[in-house]
């Protein structure tokens, strides 16, 4: 995979001297970093390296404290977080957050409505049965045709980390980012959430936050590894692998 | 598609599917009730009050049930509808029709007005600013003697003969007064129907269900509540025109803050978040304080007693907790 990982290939998102300050304590501090169009890239760390700090940047659940944000070369800075599904950029939240009283379809229907009318208040929504079934076919590629009739409330931990991803997949993103998918699964719900990633990232660009470095060499094309708010070490998997920083860090952690 | 919805569906019990008639069917079924409803009514101006009422707990849920905001300032939004219907026609001598609409203008600008300051809060401090916010409304209105009448209330709101294309119908006579009064309830709710079918209906309780996840799938959050609450105070300002034609005055309590509270308790008896619920409440609050009120003169004692058994068990309301049985 790192053959393909060319110095052509086009730069999706971009981030230039990021870092984010809460009060007193730095939680990312100069982070520069691109991110390649059709690529896996996985950002790695131990607890608090700032990791789920750098992907709120890069989504805009809220704007860096300094520096800028560029996707496809334009400048996102601070925009509105409801902006970012607009411009192609579509995430899943670490902790399950999902319409809990609606059924699984309705959760992925609303997520597909969101690009097509937001502010209608008059035609019936029936009407608009295309979106149904895209819904349903985004169900079926998450593997959750069968609960589509279900609450989401109800559906067991794995199913509902599906559901998040369906839901970010709803306003066809161009560029997808996963924070810690497979948090909480089952290995054998870890396994399906995987395949489902490499085959998702087939057709989009896929950005993955990831405490489990074993869990991300194979697929990613590149790594970058955060410590302390601050990019450790960037590469292909073998450069990240036996990158000594990254080993120190590493070292005498248990990898899950 | 529609064969594998229907197989879900067939091995539900026959319960299930009264509810979903109900649903399809539900601003019909208001209808025939309302048109009926005075006849099973001890007095037609009850059925009248209850109608009023009921259509201002129909907006005040939209917010509360549907977005799932609790505001405590909904009277000012239903006392503006029936201020400026009143001095619309005492003050200006416009028509019938025209006082309405200047009373619904009047709830869904004092929405936009109340909105904007207070939609960004959350929770307790959403209630407290309306409330605050309503109070302020409160005084305006009675401060402004020369439009408002004060502490007086606004009298003088005779309408005596209503016409239409050149019909003139006697509006003084109880019955033809409350089947005038619901061709309008009726029409809010057909409206309100179709909000909450709409695909902003879908939105409104996305919003309600999850903030964080709507504004990632794309929604502005902000502007879906401001929307929301302005829509409810037209309902609201409606309920407030009718209320001022229909009591020929619009007095000062109507803007005191136990209107806003009443409405909430309407709404939580019926049935929060439930087509049904606020019409329910209103039917049921305020034929209980009519027969207990004959009784004695401690009224609110024994209402409030009931209100409190009926929170306590059962918490989704009257219709809600029919709706849940029926799903078990």
């Amino acid at each position: 995979m790192s053959a393909a990982e060319g110095q052509s290939k086009e730069i999706i998102l971009r981030t230039r001297g990021v870092g984010k300050t809460f009060g007193k304590f730095v939680a990312l501090n100069n982070i520069s970093a691109e991110f390649s169009r059709g690529a896996i890239t996985s950002i790695i760390g131990p607890n608090g390296a700032g990791k789920s700090t750098y992907f709120n940047l890069l989504c805009g659940a809220f704007p860096p404290t300094k520096g800028s944000v560029e996707f496809e070369g334009k400048d996102v800075t601070g925009l509105p977080q409801h902006r970012f599904a607009h411009m192609g950029i579509a995430k899943s939240f670490q902790i399950t957050s999902v319409f809990p009283q609606l059924t699984t379809r309705e959760n992925i229907r609303v997520g597909l409505q969101a690009l097509v009318s937001r502010y209608d208040i008059w035609r019936p929504r029936a009407r608009l049965t295309e979106l149904v079934e895209r819904a349903d076919e985004l169900l079926a590629l998450v593997g959750l045709w069968e609960s589509r009739e279900r609450a989401a409330k109800t559906l067991a931990h794995g199913e509902q980390r599906a559901l998040e991803i369906g839901m970010a997949l709803a306003s066809q993103p161009r560029l997808l980012l996963l924070d810690e998918p497979t948090a909480g699964m089952s290995p054998e719900e870890t396994r399906t959430m995987m395949d489902l990633i490499v085959k998702l990232a087939k057709e989009r660009t896929v950005i993955l936050v990831e405490h489990k470095m074993k869990l991300v060499l194979g697929i990613s094309d590149r790594i970058l590894v955060l410590h302390h708010g601050e990019l450790l070490a960037e590469g292909t998997p073998q450069e990240v692998r036996q990158n000594e920083a990254v080993k120190r860090v590493y070292l005498g952690q248990r990898e899950h | 598609m529609t064969d594998a919805t229907e197989s879900i569906k067939e091995p539900r019990t026959a319960t299930v599917s009264w509810y979903e008639f109900a649903t399809r069917h539900r601003a019909s079924i208001v209808a025939a009730v309302i048109l009926v409803f005075p006849l099973v009514m001890p007095f037609t101006a009850l059925a009248v009050n209850i109608l009023i009422y009921g259509l201002y707990a129909l907006g005040f849920n939209l917010v509360f049930g549907y977005l799932g905001l609790l505001s405590f300032g909904h009277a000012a939004l239903f006392g503006t509808g029936a201020y400026l219907c009143g001095i619309a026609i005492v003050h200006f001598g416009w028509p019938w029709y025209a006082a309405i609409a200047a009373g619904v203008a009047g709830g869904l600008l004092m929405a936009l007005l109340i909105g904007v300051l207070a939609i960004r809060t959350r929770g307790i401090y959403f209630a407290m600013v309306t409330m605050a916010l309503s109070q302020c409304v409160y005084y305006l209105f009675y401060q402004a003697v020369d439009l408002t009448g004060g502490e007086n209330g606004l009298r003088g709101i005779n309408v005596r003969t209503i016409d239409l294309f050149g019909l003139r119908i006697d509006f003084i006579n109880p019955m033809i007064r409350y089947y005038v009064i619901a061709a309008f309830v009726i029409a809010a709710f057909f409206v309100m129907s179709r909000i909450l079918a709409s695909p902003f209906g879908a939105v409104i309780e996305a919003v309600r269900e999850n903030e964080t996840r709507a504004r990632a799938s794309g929604y502005d959050v902000t502007k879906t509540r401001l929307l929301t609450f302005v829509l409810s105070g037209g309902f609201c300002g409606l309920a407030g025109a009718l209320q001022a034609l229909h009591l020929s005055i619009v007095p000062i309590e109507i803007l005191h803050y136990e209107t806003s509270g009443l409405v909430v308790m309407i709404a939580l008896l019926g049935g929060m978040g439930t087509f049904f619920g606020p019409m329910i409440g209103a039917a049921v609050f305020l034929v209980l304080e009519n027969v207990v009120s004959v009784w004695t003169v401690h009224w609110q004692l024994i209402v409030g007693a009931i209100f409190i058994a009926c929170v306590l068990f059962f918490p989704a309301g009257i219709w809600g907790t029919l709706i849940a049985r029926s799903r078990r």
